[in-house]
């Protein structure tokens, strides 16, 4: 592994930012540490830079217990949320700090900052001051000085934050593919489920203090481990009972759940229905047209179901009446979530759960 | 800076709009569209404002001046007294807002990055020269500087004097104009985000080097205009240098206290020449520190 937390602690007076945190990341990957405000995310990421100091635990990067070396000697480059480019340096000058500090030859430190402002598509920009960059330069040129002296880990604060949305979706796909083509072990953290899910390959997901979840996007996606992961990354809608719903009379694993768009599948009456003894009858609340498909919002039960309709099928209005199926749902016991299946399907005929 | 916007900016704002044809209207519309309406009335009290306070009093300078014809203005401005005069005052000015800038910067730091009991109390000693009469000062400074002072006792026996000395005239300046520097400054680095020094430490760059270039440039401005302030006022301090100056010609008589003395003889005419040789001295210094300080802060400037 080639970063790794062991049962990190970490307090701001009262408050604890990080209650006994452990994970840890394999070479060359490129990880996102997902949370919203408040989660703790930036200071696990501030404490493996250096520039925080956990209270108990310890890191290791490569092997290397860390906790006792300086920021500046652990090897890792570091992109802020808003650049933090020096105002009084130039680009060349601001990509040039690292080097410059090691004492690098003049002539070595000309030729690492014009391969890396080829690297970032600005040469001819060298001369320019940070004033006079827009977010999106900024930000390459805050990667390009974190590269600079050739890290063996790069860090990044919310890297896309202060980018407006226009640029943003392109420049996170330049940063990821960028990463991978140099292959650096990359951490970085947002709070923007897609941005993870589009950039990282692996999904570490904090909130309060504690990880809640690590694993690819995908697997966070179809099997998230806690209620909290369930209802921060993609679309889903809570349920206070879903023992009332047919299939899942018999379920013990408490009450309380969550369902996703795609596990219900609504049926308005003119189709044949292979599992008529599991169909619940509903009323359509809301519909709202998302271009290529319809939202339609269904009231089961008295709760709300969010779910997709084609535009092929039979058309449909609020206030009708509808029948809908429910092939699956998140149970929540406790602090822990588990995808549970309609009990009264076979198997084998329930169907691709992302088929709508 | 507009050079160096790209291309399709530059040319972008070029391109008449037909919104602004009628640029007459327009343009009139947009200037008043501030915070204060009117920008005819807003300017209109500004120079009046200063024509009344600072440019009508200085054209009465020259006016006194030219009462004595250029043979006695040169006589009076280049008497070798008055010339001693104008050494003093620059020299003691000079090193005192030198000082000041030092221990300004070193003040500022402490009172904004570290919190200690007392902070806000020595926050506020700060200010006491400018709430202090300044003659109360001199006499304060006269007393532990002279050698049956606390200072100057202790220090009598090495044979090092302060008191009526220039030593004492730049104590008394120091003491003076100390709130400049550090209230410039302060409200610059408590600006200043922790980030850029995070990012400094994190490139491996040692803490006196994060300092050198980075700390250091950011607050240069602040510490321009600091000294600037320092300066000028030490030029003009009187109340507090002459009780401690001696004020013994040639070697501890500031210029203020020769202008003093010519007023005191009604001779205005030779006062007033020595008080323009010192506006204009002054006039070219603190027009120099302008440029040094628009220079040092035009990077960060659009």
């Amino acid at each position: 592994m080639y970063v790794e937390l062991e049962n990190i602690n970490k307090y701001f007076k009262e408050f604890q930012a990080a209650r006994d945190i452990s994970f840890n990341i394999r070479q060359g990957i490129l990880a996102a540490l997902l949370g919203p405000s408040g989660s703790g995310k930036t200071t696990i990421l501030r404490m493996i830079a250096g520039l925080e100091h956990p209270d108990s635990g310890d890191i290791f990067i490569d092997g290397t217990r860390v906790n006792e070396v300086e920021a500046g000697r652990r090897g890792i480059g570091f992109v802020f949320q808003n650049y933090a480019l020096f105002r009084y340096m130039n680009v060349f000058d601001n990509i040039a700090f690292g080097l410059s500090v090691k004492k690098e030859r003049p002539a070595a430190i000309k030729s690492r900052v014009s391969e890396l402002l080829e690297l970032i598509g600005m040469e001819g920009m060298e001369k320019r001051y940070p004033a006079q960059l827009s977010g999106g330069q900024k930000q390459r040129e805050a990667f390009a000085r974190a590269l600079a002296p050739n890290p063996k880990l790069l860090l990044l604060d919310e890297p896309f934050a202060a980018i407006d949305a226009k640029v943003r979706r392109e420049l996170r796909i330049w940063l990821r593919d960028m990463i991978r083509r140099l292959g650096i072990t990359s951490i970085f953290v947002t709070h923007d489920q897609d941005e993870a899910i589009e950039v990282a390959d692996e999904i570490i997901v904090a909130n309060n203090g504690r990880i809640e979840q690590k694993g690819s996007p995908e697997d966070l996606y179809k099997s998230p481990a806690t209620p909290f992961v369930a209802s921060f990354i993609g679309e889903s809608a809570l349920l206070e009972n879903y023992r009332v719903l047919k299939g899942f009379e018999s379920e013990t694993r408490g009450f309380s759940g969550a369902v996703r768009p795609e596990f219900v599948k609504i049926f308005t009456g003119e189709e044949t229905i292979q599992y008529e003894n599991s169909v619940e009858d509903a009323a359509v609340e809301r519909i709202a047209f998302r271009g290529a498909f319809l939202e339609v919002v269904l009231n089961i039960k008295g709760m709300t179901f969010p779910t997709r309709y084609s535009l092929e099928k039979t058309p449909i209005a609020a206030g009708d009446r509808v029948r809908a199926l429910v092939y699956r749902l998140y149970a929540f016991d406790g602090d822990r979530a588990f995808l549970l299946h309609n009990r009264n399907l076979d198997n084998s005929g329930a169907g691709n759960i992302y088929n709508i | 800076m507009k050079r160096l916007l790209p291309p399709d900016a530059a040319s972008g704002a070029r391109r008449p709009s037909r919104h602004f044809e009628d640029t007459g209207e327009t343009m009139r519309r947009k200037a008043g569209s501030r915070i204060i309406p009117g920008f005819g009335v807003s300017l209109g009290i500004t120079m009046t404002f200063i024509s009344m306070i600072v440019l009508i009093p200085m054209s009465f300078l020259a006016l006194q001046t030219s009462s004595l014809g250029w043979s006695g203005f040169w006589s009076a401005a280049l008497d070798p007294r008055v010339l001693a005069g104008y050494e003093v005052s620059f020299l003691c000015s000079l090193t005192a807002a030198l000082i000041n800038c030092l221990f300004g910067v070193i003040l500022a730091w402490v009172l904004t990055r570290y919190k200690f009991p007392g902070r806000r109390i020595m926050d506020g000693l700060i200010e006491l020269p400018f709430a202090l009469p300044t003659a109360v000062a001199g006499i304060a400074l006269t007393a532990i500087c002279s050698d049956k002072g606390w200072i100057g006792g202790a220090l009598a026996p090495l044979d090092i004097k302060l008191a009526y000395t220039r030593a004492g005239i730049v104590i008394a300046l120091t003491f003076i104009t100390l709130p400049f520097t550090v209230r410039t400054i302060q409200p610059v680095l408590e600006r200043l985000d922790r980030v850029y020094e995070e990012a400094g430490l994190m490139l491996g760059a040692s803490r006196e080097r994060v300092f050198r270039k980075i700390i250091f440039p950011e607050i240069t401005p602040a510490i321009l205009t600091g000294f600037g302030l320092a300066f000028a006022r030490g030029l003009g301090e009187y109340g507090s240098v002459v009780f401690i100056a001696g004020n013994m010609p040639f070697k501890t008589e500031i210029a203020p206290l020769l202008i003093m003395s010519k007023l005191e003889q009604f001779n205005y005419g030779e006062a007033t020449a020595v008080a323009l040789v010192m506006l204009l001295v002054s006039s070219v210094v603190m027009f120099f520190i302008n440029c040094v300080q628009s220079r040092a802060s035009s990077f960060i400037k659009e």
